[in-house]
Order: C-alpha cells, then structure tokens, then sequence
C-alpha cells in the first residue's frame, strides 16, 4: 500500500503545444477539478485497503465520540430552529387556505428528505471536517506524520480510518436525532400558530413514510465519506506552516459543503424523483 | 558557488582499507519544483559506525536523511541498507526496513495528543505484539536510559526542548534499532544538554553497537561523536573521512565551514 500522494500533471505542469495556449486555460479548470477528484477517490481506495489491514477499536470509538457524539448538540440546534422556522412560515400560508392541517407533513418532508441530511452534513462539516484537517495539518508541518511513518505505521491506517469510519457510521445517527429535533420544533412552532399537535402529527403519519428518513439518513453517510475524506486529504496534502494549516482547515470546511451540495442533488435526483409527487 | 572535487574520500586517499558499507547511497538525486535538491551524493556507513553530515542550511542534509529513512522518494539514484535496495519500494516494503531504523527528528515530532509513555509505547504498540506489563518495562527502561525516568504521564507540552529530543530518541531506542538517523539533534539546545545528546549518541553505538547517521550544524558535537564526517554543500557529498582528515582538508569550502568564516567560497548571500 502506498501512501504516499501521486503526483498527477496540473494545469501548472502541463506543456501545451504552441498556439494552444488558450484551450490550457480553458481547460484548466476543469483539470484541477478532476485532479482533485481523483486524489481523494486514490485515498478511499488507501483507505479501503488499509480497512482490512483491521482497525484499532480504541481509536474509532475515540473518533465516533469526537466527530459524532460531539456534533449532536449544535446539528440539533440547528435543525429544531430550522422546524420552527418552517413551521413559522407554512402555518400561516396554509392557514390562508384552510390547509393548516398540512403543516406537519410539509415542515416533516422537508425536514427528513433534505434539511436534516443537509444540515447535518453543513454542521458537521464545520465542526469535525474543519477539526480533522487542522489535526492533521499540524501533524504534517511538525513532521508527526513523518513520526508514523519512521515507526513503520501507515498514516492512513492510524488516522484516515479510524475518521472514515467514524464519520460513516456516526452521520446516521447524528441525522436521526436533528430530525427528531426539527420535528419537534416544528411541532412546538405549529401549535402556537393554532395547529394541534395531534393535527401536525396525524398529517405527518398520513403524507410522510418511514423511506423518506431513512433515504434521508442514507444520504448522510455519503456526507460522513465525503467529509471525512477531505478533511483527511487537505490536513496530509499541508506543506509550511501555520498559515498552510489554516488554509486547508478553510479548503476542508468549503469543499466538503460543495461536495455534499452536489452529492445530495445527484442522490435526491435518483433517490426521490419517482416519490417527488408527494 | 564554489567548484571543487566531487565525493573526495579522504580517508580512501589515505590508503586505509574501507570496512564493509551497511548503508550505501549512490549517486543519489532528488529534485522538486524544479530545484536540484541532491545532485548525485555519495556515502557509506560501516556497521556500529557514527556517520555526522554537516554542511550549510539548504544543503539537502535533511533530504538525503529523509531519503535514507525512505520518507522522501528520490528521483534516481541507490540507497542500499544491508541487503536491502530500498529506491522504488512501496509503503508496505519500506515499512519492513523502516523496522530496522529509528528516527530522531529535528524539533523532536511527538505526537502532542499522547503523553510520555503513550509516546515510547506507540512503536511497541502497533508494531509489536508484546504484553502490556512488558512494553511498561521496556519505555521505563528506555526512559532511564535517556535520563527522564519516571515522566511517563507528562504530555509533550510539559517537556523542554532538551527533554522533548531525548523522549524522541526513547521512542525510536524501544524499537531497539540497528540504525539510528538524527536529524539536528542537538540544534537550539544548551550546552550542557548538547553534551548529554552526543554522549547519549555514542552510548548507543557503545553499548548497543547501533549504526548511526547525525545530521548537525554544531561543529564541536560532530568532532566529538563521529567516527566517520561528510561535507555536504550543494546537494553533492564534497569530503568524507575521519575527524581528523577532515579537520586537516584543505578543500576551501570545507575549510570554510569547519572554522566558521564569514568570508571564503561559500555564497553566505544566497543562504
């Protein structure tokens, strides 16, 4: 197994022919794009194959706790005022109708098929995708990960899988817990606005099916992946010093919410356009 | 920049015979970004030998010391360590030699989240399957043998930089190596702890036959630990002979270096 990164040809290092200038421009972007892509799905692969190397419990459970556990407080936060705040705009809007009665099964669809996937992902991203570069990072410019490997320890055995792992297993479970809270402050928000609890959850049990969470949840163990994976990437890829670090704790944070944005299209495009006529 | 004779063995010169090389590297280069780093360096190290390499900041000490230890791919070139070719191997070969050799960084590398003990365990721990009673003796046995018993529970945080160096060379001694390369291990210390470094380095090679490499810039320490100097300036190996042959060389470069002239062939300009 190798950990070392590949090099692969960027727009800096690649010759053009002459007069051809402007197609390497134009071109460019994209090569930095698929250059990118290809160095992180080269670390999935180190990394599924340091998997079977075995995994050290006492490391992951360490991770699970940093990158889960502790992420659960703020991605509840975050999606109980999210509920409400939909709730705070549906209820009335429907009221206008007489559909008030339809509020728990708008603010819950969104909650379960987008909002709590997404947020989850957004927050965690910020919390533990920005932790984990900065780790990582710092470990790299005070030669720590040259540490490792001098004793003959993969750097992505010790510190790529047990996060990976983490983060897949732990997203699902943080996910679960925000849409019960943005549930519940949909709840909270709706009854104040004159629609009962028994009506928000009746309307719920009527529109919305169990597939709806569990696609969603599904959704965040992409995330977890995707987070991960470019936390990892950005915290080995470090060179300098202090200021490098903050770079790629910022790069982390950043790519991880445009991957997740993407990934949650193309998975909602295949995953609910046949149940989208809700 | 100075134009002298490539890879002078002195002692080669001298007539002695050369004992048998455990390490060896053959015209070794390594470029990045375009900048030649090392452009073909030469070495040898007998077994139980202390090699010192000194030479100018930038002159690709810490490379060729990295690329010994295979943390740095070379671009081409020969890195021999006993029997074994280690240029092209891949992570999990090198890691069969890396078992071989300890490391001693330069701002000493412990992992900040571990403490003391969890430091000097890390190897024994991943690397080893050993009992839990017996990796407690072997780091209090390497921790005395640093002079720092009993600072198992202390975080790297708590440590000076003298006592942050030997808790690293603790690490790599528990994996009781056959080579030991140091990179810088006596920069930004004392004096007094320096002393205590060079003697902790020959002690490994007296009572523990280990080979080593010593990367420095402290003229003194080099004179008194090594057995065997090289000069290294512009990525090439410039001189390489006993401490004496190199206190007596005449070359303009080395001389310059070893009395510490601001003025000569150097281009203290461009460093």
């Amino acid at each position: 197994m190798t950990d070392q990164m590949t090099v692969i040809p960027t727009a800096n290092t690649l010759t053009p022919p002459p007069g051809a200038a402007w197609l390497t421009r134009l071109l460019s972007p994209f090569v930095v794009v698929l250059t990118y892509l290809g160095e992180i799905l080269m670390l999935l692969a180190q990394t599924v194959r340091a998997v079977r190397g075995g995994v050290d419990t006492r490391d992951l459970i360490e991770q699970m706790s940093s990158l889960g556990v502790n992420s659960v407080g703020i991605a509840l936060l975050t999606t109980t005022t999210s509920g409400a705040v939909l709730a705070l705009y549906f209820a009335p809007f429907l009221k206008q109708y007489g559909a008030e009665s339809f509020t728990g099964a708008v603010v819950a669809l969104a909650i379960a098929r987008e909002l709590g996937p997404v947020l989850t992902g957004v927050v965690v991203a910020a919390r533990a995708g920005s932790a984990i570069a900065a780790e990582l990072g710092t470990m790299k410019v005070t030669e720590q990960i040259d540490a490792l490997r001098a004793l003959a320890v993969s750097p992505t055995q010790y510190l790529v899988v047990p996060r990976v792992l983490a983060a897949v297993l732990m997203m699902p479970l943080v996910c679960a817990l925000a849409d019960a809270g943005g549930i519940l402050g949909g709840t909270l928000l709706s009854q104040s606005e004159g629609v009962l609890p028994v009506v928000y959850w009746n309307s719920m049990k009527q529109f919305i099916d169990l597939s709806d969470f569990t696609r969603g949840i599904f959704k965040t163990m992409v995330f977890g992946l995707i987070i991960a994976l470019v936390g990892c990437h950005q915290g080995l890829a470090t060179r300098g010093g202090a200021t490098e670090v903050g770079r790629a704790t910022t790069n982390a944070v950043v790519l991880s919410i445009i991957l997740i944005y993407l990934a949650n299209f193309v998975m909602t495009y295949f995953m609910f356009s046949e149940v989208s006529s809700f | 920049m100075i134009h002298a004779a490539k890879d002078r063995n002195l002692g080669a010169e001298a007539g002695e015979e050369p004992g048998p090389a455990w390490i060896e590297v053959k015209d070794l280069r390594f470029t990045v970004g375009g900048k030649q780093i090392l452009r073909g360096a030469n070495l040898s190290v007998a077994p139980g030998e202390i090699l010192s390499v000194m030479g100018m900041s930038g002159s690709g000490k810490t490379t060729l010391l990295h690329c010994i230890g295979g943390l740095t791919a070379p671009t081409s070139g020969e890195i021999r360590i006993g029997d074994a070719q280690i240029v092209g191997m891949n992570e999990t070969e090198l890691n069969h030699v890396r078992e071989r050799m300890g490391m001693v960084f330069q701002y000493a590398a412990l992992f900040d989240s571990l403490s003391v003990f969890e430091n000097v365990a890390f190897g024994l721990r991943r690397r080893r399957k050993i009992g839990s009673d017996e990796i407690k003796q072997n780091v209090a046995e390497k921790l005395a043998l640093v002079g720092l018993p009993g600072t198992e529970p202390m975080f790297p945080s708590e440590l000076s930089g003298g006592m942050a160096k030997r808790v690293g060379l603790a690490r790599a001694l528990a994996m009781s190596p056959e080579i030991l390369l140091y990179d810088e291990p006596t920069s930004g210390l004392d004096p007094v702890m320096e002393s205590v470094i060079d003697e902790l380095i020959m002690q490994m090679r007296d009572k523990l036959g280990v080979t080593s490499i010593v990367v420095s810039h402290s003229i003194a320490s080099i004179f008194r630990i090594s057995d065997k100097i090289a000069m290294i300036h512009g990525g090439e190996v410039l001189a390489s002979g006993t401490p004496d042959q190199i206190k007596n060389c005449d070359n303009p470069v080395v001389r310059q270096f070893i009395e510490g002239k601001s003025h000569g062939p150097i281009d203290v300009a461009r460093r």
